[in-house]
């Protein structure tokens, strides 16, 4: 792959990918990749977000299930516009 | 069948039991806390000597006690230990552990401090530590096959990109070299907490699965349910987790398990520091998920080398294991190079396949097993925790 990936997601079905690069900011064409099969796409980050951290691949309603790696990583609690960033503030765990 | 790894061989010593060690350590084991100042003593005496002080082996009772035997046992067993001077404040318990370390052939010696004082026992305890430095620095390394090696793995301060690049590495490492006759460990009960309907079907059969599920039921309700006192938003993820975009512990989890791979299977379960006994293949050891709690029980379990894969920079070390630190975070090898063994930050770039990271990994489990110092060896890194079931008597 001749361009660095801005973003990675693991599986076709996810909801969520992962930033990769640091010193990401609002507004990047992002070059995003499927670890899966290494299939590509492009999306556009709606916010800085630190490497490492998750950002939308669809708008996601409170109320949805975040899926990554295929499977239940917990539930979304604020409705999150596609590209903006997810975490602790908008998902939260189904356990304990 | 044969495969690239099969004829894999490393420099190693050849232990009296037949076991494989990486390191030649003469360890100088505190039976109890206030047997530490001894043993720290007799180190500071006899060059080439390792104290190992710990915080506990005071009025403890029932299973607590018996860990804690298993952990002291199983440290001073451990193949990468060539002798073991126990010291206690008194003999009973001060025999029991020598003498369990005794059955792997090894020369043990034990002294006990009530009625003699330290400065008698620091003496005794030097001549005999340093007896066992000249019969330790005349042994050789020899040529062992890597079938024979038992590696144990626990990740830490986790991100997402240990679920993306460093898990992977090691879960394809294992599924190499598992199949050649390795021995290995991973655990972290708490932490699949999210993965455990996966976990359970990785067993090497409905049987073991059916154990496990009901190991990692009774930690829930006996553990967390019993003593939470919020979400555990706090613990599980940790601060470092979360800092490193890990948002739930079921995303931890999912990450976690990538480091059993795609095809290995766990053929037994396995009490906190306790040894294998069903042959060659992957345990599941029930274990803190705490980094310096889990690499002690694992090495008192008998694995000689420890891989480590970390998102945020996780420093922990053992004693007497070598702990080799992998992570795909480009900002950690930026930041935290001097703790950084293998760097597959390549993955995420997709520069590196999971299949190239993974046999860069193995290269480096061979030269550690030959003999090279790992990050964690080389800045000092020497966290020995014992794990406590619940308060002493």
């Amino acid at each position: 792959m001749a361009e660095i990936p801005h973003l990675l997601v693991h599986e076709h079905d996810d909801n969520v990918g992962v930033v990769v690069v640091e010193g990401l900011t609002a507004g990047t064409d992002m070059l995003c990749c499927v670890t899966h099969d290494n299939s590509t796409f492009r999306l556009t980050s709606g916010a800085d977000v630190p490497i490492g951290h998750k950002i939308a691949l669809k708008d996601l309603k409170a109320g949805d299930t975040a899926i990554k790696y295929g499977e239940d990583i917990g539930k979304i609690i604020a409705d999150i516009p596609k590209g903006a960033h997810v975490h602790t503030h908008n998902c939260k765990t189904k356990r304990w | 069948m044969a495969s690239k790894y099969s004829n894999m061989t490393v420099k190693a010593y050849r232990r009296e039991n037949g076991r494989v060690g990486v390191r030649n350590h003469v360890v100088i084991l505190p039976v109890d806390d206030i047997s530490n100042a001894a043993c720290e003593a007799v180190a500071n005496n006899v060059k080439g000597t390792l104290a190992i002080p710990h915080a506990y082996g005071r009025l403890q009772f029932g299973e607590d006690l018996e860990l804690h035997f298993r952990t002291m046992i199983g440290t001073g067993s451990n193949p990468n230990v060539h002798s073991v001077v126990v010291i206690g404040i008194e003999p009973g318990w001060t025999k029991r552990i020598a003498d369990g370390i005794r059955e792997t052939g090894k020369e043990v010696a034990e002294f006990s401090i009530e009625q003699n004082g330290d400065f008698e026992t620091i003496r005794r305890a030097s001549w005999a530590a340093k007896d066992f430095v000249h019969k330790a620095t005349e042994v050789q390394r020899e040529e062992c096959n890597i079938s024979e090696l038992w590696v144990s793995t626990k990740c830490g301060e986790s991100d997402t990109t240990t679920g993306l690049g460093s898990c992977p590495t090691v879960g394809n490492m294992y599924d190499k070299l598992l199949p050649e006759g390795i021995t290995g460990f991973f655990g972290e009960t708490s932490e699949i907490t999210g993965a455990e309907h996966i976990c359970q079907k990785r067993a090497i059969n409905e049987e073991v699965g059916e154990r496990w599920y009901k190991m990692w039921k009774a930690y829930q309700d006996d553990v967390i349910f019993a003593h939470q006192t919020d979400d555990l938003s706090d613990s599980q993820p940790t601060k470092g987790n979360i800092e490193g975009g890990l948002t739930t512990i079921e995303e931890k989890a999912l990450g976690n398990l990538e480091k059993i791979g795609r095809t290995s299977q766990y053929i037994d379960i396995l009490d906190p520091a306790e040894q294998p006994k069903s042959g060659n293949g992957l345990y599941f050891m029930d274990s803190s998920s705490a980094a310096a709690e889990c690499v002690t029980l694992m090495a008192a379990g008998g694995a000689v080398i420890h891989t480590f894969p970390t998102g945020q920079g996780n420093v922990v070390g053992n004693p007497i294991v070598p702990v080799i630190k992998i992570t795909a975070n480009p900002r950690t090898v930026r930041t935290m190079a001097e703790h950084v063994d293998v760097d597959v930050s390549g993955i995420l770039r997709r520069e590196m396949t999971i299949d190239e990271a993974g046999d860069a990994l193995i290269e480096m489990i061979c030269r550690t097993a030959n003999g090279r110092n790992t990050a964690a060896e080389a800045l000092g890194h020497r966290e020995f925790s014992m794990t406590k079931l619940y308060r002493s008597a």
